[in-house]
């Protein structure tokens, strides 16, 4: 091929671009390029070497022109078609690029656990004056390949996100930084072992502690499958790139209520690509990342070398801003970094143990500060100054009565137990003797309380009787009619009457066990000590904080419906006389989605138990995962929720998750899968997507009882799985056995 | 023994099966499907999860019901009953034909003239070596066995027995089983045959593989 027959197939290729990114959309300036470029490709024959070199000329200089005008016009909807496009920059060309050299880790193209999740180690080599250092890093992050099948479009399956998850803890052990890229249009929707939600949920978990500095650069960050290795110190996002909490075109499927097969119109995915916010310029105003990498007009391709200099001297930059934010010794570099952009100065990349706890606070702290901006409070001054004062004032307790006594008192308990145990050796044949003898004076002769009932038959425990706790009545049980059971074809289940089934029955069936949906209000009546429930937090409200068409008026609907401000309900109650803070997110709200008043509200609940040393228990009536409207401020709260559940579990607090009719998506991938004790009433549904879209992702047909709780248990997701008749026994005695000697804090 | 020539042209004269769909219990009927001829289906999906055409809703106290086809056929008759008429358990609703594929044919044929030999357990199966070397030369429809010889070796867990058959004697016409797969209990792994049955059952086998023509 001739260098003129080259540069014409790079103009080509360049209008095919164009014309790929602005879609079905006409536009004066690309049908210009098209016209100008045929016109010069049919006169070809007749120009001579000279009039080709200029006609070529002045033709790229066009294609420049056009190409800066044409990114001026660029809306939301193109961005996410320029991420998605083969010719966009992966995580190959960047390690290519911006690596000085790299050895990818336990993969080679397709023969890899998961091709869509690439790991390499990697080194930076940084000259400063007459020095040369090698810096190593951890790199990892989807892969799209550039069309490449095997890619599966960098949507990486709950193993591929595992072997990520591995590597962290090297990087953490290597005491190197982690660079992570990200490339994905969301998490593969399986529910393989461990699940996708469960492995997502692992890998924020580790992420919210990790002890090495973590750069993410987010290009497409495509929700769950983005957090997954998103939670970093420093986000990046390239300027062409998008951060959403569904794809435009999933949203458009919910906002359409479309059924299956159906496509939404290109109108609606450009608004609702709009509408939800999801550009590097509107994440950055929100707050969400914290700085934008331009690229060059119409987007960075594997060409743009440029671009990978710039790409490299940022994760640069960042990585060193995050090790002198958090070490000692900084001062003059910290300032030279920020004044300068390209500061000639060595930063060791490695941290001190006190450097690598400062780090994660500040990791902590940086996420709890994120999208409180849009959070609508309308508890008054005087209640906000008192709860403040109230807070003060555990933390105060907690500090004396666990950190300062607590510490003594252990040691003088364990001292007494030991002298005890001492004078029972020596002494314990006499003391039998004698407290024989002395049994058998009379009047003396009566057993205490306790000693009666761990002896005698075991009857109904006093004041614990079924009838006198039940005393909601379900709405489902004012209606006289009868139910057939699901599992009737299987055991010949007879019809139950709908008011015994929702009252006496608790929404069991009598013959097989299966469990029918029952409200949120039957486990408050049912399951905490009567009239034991402290709600707190009740005036935070769920808003619209993007202004989402419509959203306004549905959480009007929702909150005049449930009588709730938000999807979340956060109180303190007692079950048997043990006081636990317990965070409920309800169904009939919105289907229980998270937005940004849910997430705040769970991490107060979860500072509430940490500052009170109480147990922490999430019962989820039921969550659809974030609520899309909210966009990114939604998908925020994982990693947020997920570091409130952290330092809590850090600190040695006990957190139980329980769940109830469908729990989905985001909230299962995060914060509550996080949680080492895990368990699901018998109606209970639990999975990363339902079966629609894992049909429409996978293209792949689910068996009916796929997100079922048995199904579940045999993943290995939850630990176990509860009779709701018995939710009240069972709660008790987890937190009996899970809470430990000096009951729920180590 | 059973003439399968003359069971064939028995099936070929009424080629279909008459499935009456009773009401499971009392209640309220009130017909979905109203015409006479309207073709409908039985539960489809992997994993049988769609359910069949809806034939009608039946309810009681209040809880409506659907009634589904039970398979694939044409509703042929519906016997006298009103639309919202009250009907007690067990009342014969409407009648569908279902038309007989060629496998179904070829099962019923089968079904009566080979003896099955079932499967005891869950595992693997394999033939002993005397009937397997026989086999392998002979081929399937030329072995002899007997009740009471030694015909099968399951394989567990690396234990392994042999099993005896114990159903009447005749030739080996058929096997169910591959013996790189596990078995589930029940299932058929042996279809035997008479001895002087196995060039007729194959003659109408090939007959009804070419001739016969299956109703959409």
């Amino acid at each position: 091929m001739t260098h003129i027959e080259k540069q014409i197939q790079d103009l080509t290729e360049r209008l095919g671009y164009i014309e790929d990114i602005f879609g079905n959309r006409e536009n004066a300036n690309i049908a210009l390029l098209r016209s100008k470029l045929n016109d010069f490709k049919a006169q070809l024959s007749s120009l001579d070497s000279g009039q080709l070199k200029r006609q070529l000329s002045s033709l790229g200089d066009l294609f420049l022109f056009l190409e800066n005008k044409l990114e001026k016009e660029l809306t939301p909807m193109d961005k996410v078609r320029i991420v998605r496009h083969p010719q966009r920059i992966c995580l190959k060309d960047i390690l290519e690029n911006v690596y000085d050299n790299y050895t990818e880790i336990g993969g080679k193209d397709e023969y890899s656990i998961d091709p869509s999740m690439i790991i390499a180690r990697a080194y930076i080599t940084r000259k400063v004056g007459k020095k040369t250092y090698k810096q190593p890093v951890m790199v990892m992050g989807q892969e799209k390949g550039h069309g490449e099948e095997f890619r599966n479009g960098g949507s990486v399956k709950p193993w591929g996100n595992a072997k990520a998850l591995e590597y962290m803890k090297v990087a953490e052990t290597e005491n190197i930084p982690i660079h992570t890229y990200i490339f994905t249009p969301g998490a593969f929707p399986i529910e393989d072992y461990p699940g996708a939600a469960q492995q997502i949920a692992k890998n924020i978990y580790v992420m919210a502690g990790l002890k090495v500095p973590v750069v993410a650069v987010f290009s497409e960050g495509g929700s769950g499958g983005a957090e997954a290795i998103g939670l970093a110190d420093t986000r990046i996002m390239l300027s062409h790139g998008y951060y959403s909490v569904i794809s435009p075109e999933g949203a458009a499927a919910i906002e359409g209520r479309l059924r299956d097969g159906q496509r939404s119109t290109p109108e609606l995915v450009e608004r609702c690509a709009r509408q939800l916010k999801i550009s590097a310029k509107d994440n950055l105003e929100m707050g969400y990342v914290d700085r934008i990498l331009q690229e060059p007009p119409l987007g960075a391709r594997a060409e743009n070398f440029d671009f990978f200099k710039k790409l490299r001297h940022e994760v640069i930059l960042a990585t060193d801003e995050i090790v002198l934010s958090v070490r000692g010794m900084k001062l003059f570099r910290a300032l030279a970094l920020r004044k300068l952009s390209n500061p000639n100065i060595y930063v060791r990349w490695s941290l001190s143990p006190k450097s690598r706890e400062r780090l994660t606070w500040q990791r902590y702290q940086k996420f709890m500060a994120m999208s409180r901006k849009f959070l609508l409070d309308n508890t008054s001054i005087l209640e906000k100054s008192f709860s403040r004062i109230n807070d003060y004032s555990w933390s105060v307790y907690a500090f004396l009565r666990y950190e300062f006594l607590g510490r003594h008192q252990r040691k003088i308990t364990h001292l007494a137990e030991d002298v005890q145990g001492e004078v029972q050796a020596l002494f314990g044949k006499m003391l039998s003797k004698g407290s024989r003898i002395i049994s058998k004076i009379p009047g003396l002769k009566k057993e205490k309380k306790e000693a009666c009932e761990l002896t005698t038959l075991s009857s109904w425990e006093s004041g614990i009787s079924w009838d006198e706790h039940c005393r909601y009545i379900s709405p489902q049980a004012n209606k006289d009619r009868t139910v057939t059971c699901p599992n009737s074809d299987k055991f010949g289940c007879l019809d139950l009457w709908a008011p015994d089934l929702f009252s006496d029955f608790a929404g069991v069936c009598s013959y097989c066990g299966h469990h029918f949906p029952m409200e949120y209000e039957w486990y408050l009546f049912n399951v905490f000590d009567p009239r034991s429930i402290r709600e707190f937090n009740s005036k935070i409200e769920s808003s619209n904080p993007l202004s989402f068409d419509g959203l306004d008026i549905k959480l009007e609907q929702a909150k005049k419906s449930s009588g709730h401000k938000s999807a979340c309900m956060t109180f303190e109650a007692s079950i048997k006389g043990i006081r636990v803070v317990v965070a409920m997110l309800m169904a009939r709200f919105r289907g229980g989605s998270v937005g940004v008043a849910e997430g705040e509200k769970f991490i107060r609940a979860a500072e509430t138990a940490r500052r009170k040393h109480l147990p922490f228990f999430a019962y989820i009536h039921g969550t659809a995962g974030i609520r899309i409207q909210e966009g990114t401020s939604g998908v925020i709260q994982m990693p947020r929720c997920t570091l409130a559940v952290r330092r809590y579990l850090e600190l040695g607090g006990l957190y139980l998750v329980l769940y109830d009719t469908n729990s989905y998506a985001g909230p299962v991938a995060s914060f509550l899968g996080c949680s080492p004790y895990q368990f699901a009433v018998r109606s209970a549904n639990i999975g990363f997507a339902g079966p629609g879209v894992i049909r429409e992702t996978t293209g792949q047909d689910i068996q009916p009882h796929y997100h079922k709780a048995f199904m579940t248990l045999s993943r290995g997701h939850i630990q176990g799985i509860w009779d709701r008749r018995e939710i009240r026994n069972n709660l008790h005695q987890a937190l009996m056995t899970m809470g430990g000697e000096f009951l729920y804090f180590r | 023994m059973i003439d399968i020539t003359s069971l064939l042209e028995e099936i070929k004269k009424a080629p279909y099966k008459e499935l009456t769909v009773f009401t499971p219990h009392s209640g309220r009927i009130e017909f979905a499907l109203k015409e006479a001829g309207t073709t409908v289906h039985g539960a489809s999906g992997v994993w049988n999860e769609k359910p069949g055409t809806l034939l009608a809703y039946l309810t009681r106290e209040g809880n409506r019901k659907p009634v589904y086809a039970p398979e694939k056929g044409e509703l042929v008759m519906f016997h006298d009953i009103d639309d919202h008429q009250f009907v007690q358990a067990g009342t014969p609703l409407l009648k569908i034909r279902h038309f007989l594929t060629k496998q179904e044919v070829i099962d019923i044929i089968l079904k009566k003239a080979l003896h099955l030999f079932l499967a005891p357990e869950k595992g693997r199966y394999y033939f002993v070596s005397a009937i397997d070397t026989k086999l392998k030369a002979k081929g399937l429809g030329h072995v002899n066995i007997r009740q009471g010889d030694e015909v099968l070796i399951i394989s567990r867990m690396k234990r392994e027995t042999v099993l005896v058959y114990d159903g009447p004697g005749g030739i080996i016409y058929t096997t169910y089983f591959n013996s790189s797969d596990s078995v589930e209990v029940g299932s058929p792994l042996l279809g035997v045959c008479p001895n002087n049955q196995v060039e007729e059952i194959k003659e109408v086998v090939a007959r009804i593989q070419s001739g016969w023509e299956e109703k959409q």
